[in-house]
């Protein structure tokens, strides 16, 4: 139990009970106070404001200002070519960018209706794996440094540079790749690559381990966590939720499992799910942990990938894509797991021109964060800190 | 369906839902539009289209609980705005189906669904920011990417951006 002394006002007190749960009492009627969290503010991950109408300790109500890093992708997409719009989806989730650029590329294949070379397929499940374990290091880094803890972040980091080192070597660039293009791959991988990405997976598998002990064994990121912004399965659902922030609420759902794509019906790998026995389901500690436990499933297939994998013989990275990407009229709403949620793409196409009429990027972040007022509510301003890292937000593709 | 083609599994799973809700709703909703990119049909009475999702959501054999996607959409021709829905029952029968809306293009308006699915609160709002359809009955209706005093909505096919905003060149 913690007493607050509001200096002879009366008291406000906060008890932890036996099943995590946070009771708040007090006994004085404290004046309502308006508190704008950001947009320059390190724990809302970028540029949201949270206007937060606070009594005391406790949030009344918070609400999300976005926008402020709005580019008009989808007024974009209506100018450019189709092949021209894969740039403009890696600066939607810029942590990720491999995985968007999948998303659209299965959107467009969809509506080309093309088959793809099988090298191609696991060259991008490689590559859109690495870059989910990439994304996850910097959720779960940034996470840490949100609750206090600094080193977690400098191990993630550093783990991070490695991975990024190794899509800079496929694609030649860091983060906003280009590579997966619609129908192909830019460039086929380095000679060296599949050597280089075992020897990642040998070097980085106890670090996962590591990582685990110095976070999720933590007493102090336990009690920061655990029972705090839980969000029931079925509101979970409702409120569109997908990806960690879903399966961390219970629900057994993975796109490459549930709807697949590309190759993943042929790889064997587990969707964790919190089990209640280390968390409660359905808090901020839970939705961590599946992102934890998520990235030993991406080494997981990536082995089996680069077991799979034909090979480099013969292999031409574009024989696939089309000369002139031109698709027949129609509409066409395809999605991928990006390492935040759902990313979908619905577009729609004219039959006459070789640019989308319509192009719209249904991102992850932004409808998690919808669920923001009603997770916050009756909250400690600490603990919103807590649900913010949690939900593990890009603004890049919250704003779009 | 037309006769004689053979569509997948899902979208025959999507036909199979689309009949229990043409059986209730009869001319209110369009024809089933098989393809197999992204199977649809239009709400024709937009009055209904609150009823029609709580219907979806709710019938037994249904279960539309997971709403994937709302896009709005400018149709230009038909001199019209509207809306795509992607709806899903996830993790219960995992069948799929798009739902279109239509409404007038000046000062048309759709009935809210946010009190179905509360995901559809930010992206009615969206579309309305991007296209500028009212959504009657919404509890929080407000642009939500573009300033408050933004002219004109993005997004419509014959939009022309404002010069300056707050003495800012706009165009450039």
């Amino acid at each position: 139990m913690q007493e607050l002394d509001t200096a002879g006002l009366g008291s406000i007190r906060v008890t932890r009970k036996n099943d995590h749960t946070v009771v708040i009492e007090k006994d004085l009627a404290t004046e309502q106070m308006v508190l704008a969290m950001g947009p320059q503010h390190p724990s809302t991950h970028g540029v949201l404001k949270l206007e937060c109408l606070t009594d005391g300790e406790v949030i009344t109500q918070a609400e999300p200002f976005l926008g402020y890093l709005h580019r008009c992708f989808e007024k974009c997409c209506e100018n450019v070519d189709y092949p021209a719009i894969v740039p403009y989806t890696d600066r939607l989730d810029y942590l990720s960018g491999m995985n968007s650029e999948f998303a659209y590329a299965l959107a467009v294949e969809k509506l080309l209706d093309i088959e793809i070379p099988r090298r191609v397929e696991f060259i991008r499940v490689i590559v859109a794996e690495l870059n989910r374990i990439a994304s996850h290091l910097v959720a779960i880094g940034t996470y840490g440094i949100d609750l206090g803890a600094f080193t977690p972040f400098l191990f993630c980091f550093r783990d991070r540079e490695i991975i990024l080192g190794l899509l800079e070597w496929a694609s030649g660039a860091r983060m906003l790749y280009n590579y997966i293009w619609i129908g192909g791959l830019a460039y086929d991988v380095p000679s060296d690559f599949l050597k280089r990405v075992s020897e990642f997976i040998t070097y980085f598998r106890p670090k996962t381990v590591e990582l685990c002990n110095l976070l999720t064994k933590n007493e102090i990121f336990v009690k920061r966590t655990i029972g705090i912004g839980i969000m029931p399965a079925d509101v979970a659902i409702n409120y569109g939720w997908s990806g960690p922030m879903l399966r961390g609420s219970g629900v057994k759902w993975d796109l490459r499992r549930n709807d697949p794509y590309s190759v993943y019906p042929e790889l064997d790998f587990n969707v964790p799910v919190p089990d209640g026995k280390l968390s409660v389901v359905g808090d901020c500690l839970s939705r961590h942990l599946v992102r934890a436990l998520e990235m030993e499933e991406s080494l997981k297939i990536i082995e089996q990938c680069i077991d799979k994998m034909p090979s480099a013989e013969g292999f031409n990275p574009r024989s696939a894509i089309p000369k002139r990407i031109r698709p027949k009229a129609g509409e066409v709403y395809a999605r991928a797991e990006n390492p935040r949620g759902e990313l979908g793409f619905y577009i729609q196409s004219d039959g006459k021109s070789t640019k989308p009429l319509r192009c719209k990027g249904r991102s992850s972040c932004f409808v998690n964060l919808s669920a923001m007022k009603d997770l916050s509510k009756g909250q400690l301003i600490p603990d919103l800190v807590a649900i913010i890292g949690s939900i593990d937000i890009v603004l890049g593709e919250v704003d779009r | 369906m037309e006769e004689g083609k053979v569509f997948s599994q899902s979208v025959q799973q999507s036909a199979a839902a689309y009949a229990i809700i043409h059986e209730k709703f009869g001319t209110a909703v369009s024809a089933f539009d098989a393809n197999e990119t992204m199977p649809f049909f239009e709400v024709l009475d937009t009055g209904l289209w609150p009823e029609i999702a709580l219907f979806m959501r709710d019938h037994a054999k249904l279960k539309f609980n997971y709403m994937a996607c709302m896009t709005g959409m400018d149709y230009l021709a038909e001199e019209k705005l509207g809306i795509v829905c992607n709806l899903e029952s996830l993790s219960l029968f995992n069948h799929k189906l798009a739902v279109k809306v239509k409404c007038a293009r000046d000062g048309g308006s759709i009935p809210s669904v946010a009190c179905v699915w509360h995901t559809a609160n930010w992206h009615e709002r969206e579309a309305y920011d991007m296209f500028g359809m009212l959504f009657a009955g919404h509890p929080d209706f407000r642009r939500i990417l573009c300033p408050d005093d933004w002219e004109g909505f993005p997004l419509r096919k014959d939009y022309k951006v404002q010069e300056s905003y707050h003495g800012i060149k706009v165009p450039y």
